[in-house]
């Protein structure tokens, strides 16, 4: 990636973090970026927990990409979450690329960047970094917090860690443990940036260069599970790329490969193929069922956070069934739990696109959400 | 509001935990948390009244009664409560038993198929009958297993469910039924309440 990330908000963790690998970190970077104005009775801040290759500008333009932020469906003035009336909060998770502490940055002990000797990081680990965060700003607790996919399992960490700091959460087409099909999907982005030669055991950050090929072919992998097999067929079809016949070679005929090539190659200009390898891990290793007695219900327990699970009906990524399971989980131990499944043909990219059922239902449960609390707090 | 809505609510004690299955756009949570300040939660199969609930604050899941009943764990609320869909049902046996094992309490309530107005229908014009509380026809009515206040009466009965109350409603009037008045109040009501387990 070229692009420079040198103004962007940042704070310094000073506070020691004690990583799941046993190594402790601190004085690290974790930049992040804010939307609206927190109000003073502190009762409208919103945390998002971005994805996979998400970053910390939700909305707006992107400054470093000149891009649109990765969820304007969703937020912004006058959008389901509403800047004009909330403060939104997004942070950088550890192991990205976007400012906060990843694998290009410099190791202070050898002066060399980080690269594969970097610490294996995990959605825990993560969470308690951006934690910190609220500390900064000041939130003691948040109106909500929310996030889609990985940004689910970030929310449902946050909130069995931290359950006092969240009044409501919104976990969007997540899971509470990856599955195999999906670790199997990450082996398979891992392993195409691996067999680029110019990956080199992750040295190629020295050099100043990028595992551009195999990065690419790790985003296409990304971007096909992120679709349905219904909305790809009636996006693309067979649909030839500006061409009236078949050119009998390996160029992109048909328009889904030209979509992939682009998708793959543009995502290269923004974002460290190291970082795909360590934050595709921490979703691997993610299971919150193993880190509590009891199970997922156990997990749970004694939760006063009101949830809302969404999940969306073509979403083979992380399936209805999965979500499910959270909400069952939830009821079993009693937590206030509502669950909604949006019937789309959009697949697991639903939540980032315009689909105004779900953009509707975010709506709704926030500004209820944002009345009681504020009942909450006056009593 | 309904009637029915404010018979259940009188059934109920304050504080109470209560499982609004079918809890439709959740009107009757509405009522149950504001006038008993019970912890309501529901389920709901259609969409947009899955949405109009969360628009409200109310928890509720999107689900289906028929194969989803499992995910609550045994004894997990006071009082389960089924308005008017036991009849819908393709096994209401089967829901009954596991409404009864989630709820210490159940409440049904059943359009009545004894009340004089649907057997008069039947009897002088020789058709399946059409009215307020079955407004649906023969053909498209979700209705797969119509029963009387009687036949529940009897079920229960058999099953030795144990009937705690019985509230018929006509129109304004309610009235108690117990098995000495069924015949007469099987005929006069448009509704049955049942409390149950």
């Amino acid at each position: 990636m070229n692009y420079k990330t040198e103004n962007i908000k940042q704070i310094n963790v000073s506070k020691p973090l004690k990583l799941d690998c046993g190594q402790t970190i601190k004085d690290f970077p974790l930049a992040y970026e804010t939307y609206g104005k927190l109000n003073e009775a502190k009762d409208n801040a919103i945390l998002v927990f971005h994805a996979l290759t998400g970053d910390q500008f939700v909305s707006g333009i992107n400054p470093v990409t000149k891009k649109e932020g990765w969820w304007v469906t969703a937020v912004g003035p006058g959008k389901a979450i509403d800047t004009e009336k909330f403060f939104v909060i997004c942070a950088n998770v550890i192991g990205g690329c976007m400012g906060s502490w990843g694998p290009k940055n410099i190791n202070k002990k050898t002066n060399e960047p980080y690269g594969l000797n970097f610490p294996v990081i995990t959605i825990k680990d993560m969470v308690k970094a951006q934690e910190t965060l609220l500390d900064h700003l000041g939130i003691e607790k948040l109106l909500c917090a929310t996030g889609g996919s990985m940004g689910g399992m970030q929310l449902l960490q946050f909130c069995t860690t931290f359950p006092s700091r969240t009044f409501s959460a919104i976990p969007i087409a997540c899971s509470a443990s990856h599955s195999a099909q999906n670790i199997a999907l990450n082996e398979l982005a891992r392993q195409a940036i691996m067999a680029d030669p110019v990956w080199d055991k992750g040295k190629y950050i020295k050099k100043n260069i990028q595992p551009k090929n195999g990065l690419a072919v790790a985003r296409m992998v990304g971007h096909i599970s992120y679709l349905s097999e219904k909305g790809m067929q009636e996006k693309f079809g067979r649909k030839l790329q500006e061409k009236a016949d078949y050119e009998f070679s390996f160029d992109a005929d048909f328009q889904v490969e030209s979509y992939l090539r682009h998708q793959g190659y543009a995502f290269v200009e923004r974002f460290d193929a190291n970082s795909i390898l360590y934050i595709t891990r921490a979703m691997d290793y993610f299971d919150l069922t193993k880190q509590f007695e009891g199970g997922l219900a156990g997990a749970f327990q004694n939760q006063k956070i009101k949830f809302l699970v969404i999940s969306f009906s073509s979403d083979w990524l992380y399936t209805t069934k999965e979500n499910k399971d959270i909400v069952i989980a939830l009821n079993a131990s009693g937590a206030d739990v509502s669950f909604s499944e949006i019937k789309t043909d959009k697949g697991h990219d639903s939540f980032l696109v315009n689909e105004p059922e779900f953009l509707k239902t975010l709506k709704g449960f926030i500004d209820s959400m944002h009345i009681k609390f504020k009942n909450e707090k006056r009593i | 509001m309904k009637k029915e809505f404010k018979v259940i609510a009188d059934l109920l004690p304050e504080n109470v935990r209560v499982l609004d299955v079918g809890c439709g756009d959740g009107s009757l949570m509405n009522l149950l948390i504001e006038k008993k300040n019970i912890d309501a939660r529901g389920l709901e199969l259609e969409q947009e009244n899955v949405k109009k609930c969360i628009f409200k604050g109310l928890p509720v899941i999107n689900g289906n009664a028929e194969t989803e009943l499992h995910q609550f764990p045994n004894q997990s609320f006071d009082f389960v409560v089924l308005s008017q869909t036991l009849q819908a049902f393709y096994n209401p046996e089967k829901v009954l038993k596991d409404l009864l094992r989630i709820g210490k309490s159940v409440i049904v309530s059943i359009p009545n198929f004894g009340y004089w107005k649907v057997r008069t229908s039947l009897l002088f014009f020789g058709k399946m009958p059409v009215t307020k509380t079955l407004p649906n026809y023969w053909y498209n009515t979700p209705n797969l297993h119509m029963c009387s206040i009687k036949d529940l009466f009897n079920f229960c009965e058999s099953k030795n469910i144990k009937i705690n109350k019985v509230v018929g409603i006509n129109g304004d009037k309610t009235s108690e039924i117990k098995k000495s008045n069924l015949e007469i109040k099987n005929l006069f009501s448009k509704l049955g309440i049942f409390l149950i387990g």
